[in-house]
């Protein structure tokens, strides 16, 4: 250990030159507030990067129903196996093909974003800047089609339930 | 006499008969190709098989050129891929690159075939012809005329295979499409190998679309217990679920095809299983055991009693391997036993592969000991003795104990039976009323040999674990065999197969041997000890 030096060793000192930067801080944020580092959040919605990936979105064609056509091109690229889709028959031929559930499981999920980048459709973005996912129950971080829609949560998840297979 | 001639540098020689096409493939050069079909006749329309013969201006299409003396071909040169090239830039003008919808993704012609020879930029700037979606071609196949290439491959089937002619190509230019005829629907018995054959996503299948994307099926040959028949197949399965049965070929037994019923036979593996053994408690009803009790409960019934009062009820729907082993046991362990098979509703049969024995080891099964098949009046014989009380207990196997005796003649037995042990991969009507429930696992699940109405010994794999406590028969014999005192050692399949080498007359061959394409039993040294 290095040897302390004598002004060191008399500790009073080194004890005002630490509360002088203190003080000096304490100054700067009273007088010049609006550069202050400290963020105010959750009080205030936090700052998020254009390229943050956060929670994921289905997005919609113009006529309101998913783009995605289940091609599984997102569950294959995922590494953390963390997207489960049904695919079914669309009455219309002309889609053809539709996912019936498109689930992801949150907590698996490792944000790496290889699922928006395997979407041949524009189906999957995760641009809607949120980070912050919280629930109570392991289940609700099983983020079903209309939660991922954008449309209002289902009753089951607002109650706690795991939703539907 | 054959043909010498020269492909890509290599010297062949080849068929007097043969195309180009089938010599080189033979000779494993592989030629790019969708019309051609090596069970098929050559229709010459897609264009794809092009190669350079030295001394011919233009390229020829290798699926319609017979082999001759001293030819020099080439399947690679810069020319020939130039050419494919252009074929496939035609052959996708229309096409509506709907790969993320279409089921053929993963496995389709020409997605492949761009990958390997196109990789061009579309020059196409003007409309796609639009087609028809979604046609109901009948019960299993669908059909996108987007899709289509025009190969004809499924005409040419439903003309020269099923000679059912359902299917024709309408119209003519780009509105030229496949269609059923008017009135008729693509329904045939064998109808969902046209879904196979076509290169392209035009044909799918209803019962696989959109079960699941091909890239993550894995694959393992097996053979289908379907009919004595036992086609050749391939199981494509993902995490222990089977999602569809693709016939494989084998020349001498199903070509290339599979008939319909045999490849949704899948269906059965995963209703109603028997996962956990059981046994019947002391107030009577039946409780999961683990194997170990459910055997040893087993073995007790059977150790208390006169071999003479036991009978057994099974199926040929075992392997070789299982009904060897049942054979021995009954034969060293119960002797005296009555043993009666039992050959179920006889199906459908044709002259092409339907068999009305619906049991893929009648064969192999007498073979390996056991009894001809039953008639019903062995049936009815039986059920005499169990109600005159000469039969106390009944073990079963693999079968419908009420589609045997008819529900109310079961009802009856089983108030007389003083013991029903059953054993089979899934619940079968009947088996509730059983003391002893064994778990025994389904052929896509366990390694074992068929043997089919021609006597070809056909082996198939293991695609996966059995599920739940589930285990292959023959190790449920030799554990039960081996409860009642026997000291038998098979450690696995191949050495009970290496027993029945040792002691079946016609079956002396190495297990490894037999082979994919199986092999026939007249065409093993017999008898026994041929084996090397």
């Amino acid at each position: 250990m290095r040897k302390l030096t004598f002004w060191q060793r008399l500790y009073l000192p080194e004890i005002l030159r630490g509360m002088l930067v203190t003080t000096r801080h304490f100054w700067i944020n009273v007088l010049r507030q609006r550069h202050t580092v400290t963020q105010q959040y959750p009080e205030k919605p936090t700052y998020v990067s254009e390229r943050y990936r956060g929670r994921h979105r289905l997005t919609r064609k113009e006529d309101g129903s998913p783009r995605c056509t289940a091609c599984m091109l997102c569950a294959t690229s995922c590494p953390a196996l963390c997207i489960h889709i049904v695919a079914a028959e669309h009455s219309d031929p002309t889609v053809e093909k539709h996912p019936a559930s498109f689930t992801i499981d949150e907590l698996r999920c490792v944000f790496c974003g290889l699922c928006v980048e395997a979407c041949p459709c524009d189906a999957i973005r995760m641009d809607t800047g949120i980070f912050a996912l919280a629930a109570e129950k392991r289940e609700n971080f099983i983020y079903p089609r209309e939660l991922l829609l954008g449309d209002a949560m289902p009753e089951n998840i607002a109650e706690g339930k795991a939703p539907a297979p | 006499m054959a043909k010498k001639l020269t492909i890509d540098g290599k010297e062949i020689t080849a068929r007097d008969d043969a195309t180009i096409i089938q010599a080189a493939h033979e000779a494993g050069i592989v030629i790019p190709h969708y019309c051609y079909h090596p069970k098929l006749s050559v229709a010459g329309n897609c264009r794809m098989c092009l190669i350079e013969l030295e001394g011919r201006p233009k390229l020829e299409i290798s699926c319609n050129t017979p082999v001759a003396d001293d030819m020099v071909v080439h399947t690679n040169s810069p020319k020939v891929i130039e050419g494919r090239r252009g074929v496939l830039e035609f052959l996708l003008i229309n096409h509506p690159l709907d790969c993320p919808i279409c089921d053929q993704a993963g496995e389709c012609g020409l997605q492949d075939y761009y990958m390997s020879y196109g990789l061009y930029q579309s020059r196409f700037q003007e409309e796609k012809v639009h087609g028809r979606k979604v046609v109901d071609f009948g019960p299993d196949v669908v059909f996108d005329s987007e899709r289509c290439i025009l190969c004809t491959r499924c005409v040419r089937f439903c003309d020269e295979v099923t000679h059912t002619n359902e299917l024709g190509i309408f119209e003519r230019g780009d509105t030229a499409q496949i269609a059923t005829f008017p009135g008729k629907q693509l329904d045939n018995p064998y109808a969902g190998n046209t879904v196979d054959i076509c290169p392209v996503g035009a044909l799918t299948s209803k019962d696989f679309r959109f079960k699941i994307r091909v890239w993550f099926l894995q694959e393992t040959s097996s053979v289908c217990p379907g009919c004595a028949r036992g086609c050749n197949i391939n199981v494509h399965h993902h995490d222990g679920r089977v999602y569809r049965l693709k016939p494989r070929r084998n020349d001498a037994v199903n070509d290339t095809w599979m008939c319909d019923a045999g490849r949704f036979g899948y269906k059965s593996l995963h209703e109603n299983r028997l996962l956990e053994a059981a046994a019947r408690n002391d107030a009577g009803g039946l409780t999961p055991a683990t194997m170990q009790d459910a055997l040893a409960r087993a073995a007790d019934l059977l150790r208390d009693r006169n071999p003479a009062t036991i009978a057994v009820l099974a199926a040929p729907q075992g392997t070789n391997e299982d009904c060897y082993l049942l054979a021995k046991l009954t034969a060293e362990m119960l002797p005296g036993c009555r043993i009666t098979m039992i050959a179920g509703e006889p199906g459908d049969e044709d002259d092409f592969l339907l068999r009305a024995d619906k049991n893929p080891n009648s064969r192999g099964a007498q073979d390996m000991g056991l009894p001809a098949l039953a008639s019903p009046d062995d049936v009815a014989q039986l059920a005499a003795a169990i109600d005159t009380g000469k039969i106390e207990m009944l073990v079963a196997v693999d079968v419908d104990l009420k589609a045997i005796f008819g529900t109310e003649t079961f009802a009856r037995l089983t108030a007389k039976l003083q013991a029903l042990i059953v054993q089979g991969s899934a619940m079968r009507p009947g088996s509730e009323a059983a003391q002893v429930l064994l778990p025994s696992a389904a052929y896509v699940e366990r390694h074992g040999t068929f043997t089919n109405f021609q006597g070809r010994i056909q082996r198939f794999n293991a695609a996966f674990a059995p599920p739940g406590a589930s285990q292959p028969a023959w190790r449920i014999y030799r554990r039960l065999a081996n409860l009642l005192g026997a000291d038998w050692n098979y450690p696995n399949h191949e050495a009970v197969w290496a027993d029945i080498a040792d002691t079946v007359p016609g079956y002396g061959i190495d297990y490894a041997a037999i082979g994919d394409q199986g092999c026939l039993i007249s065409s093993v040294d017999s008898p026994p000890s041929g084996r090397g």
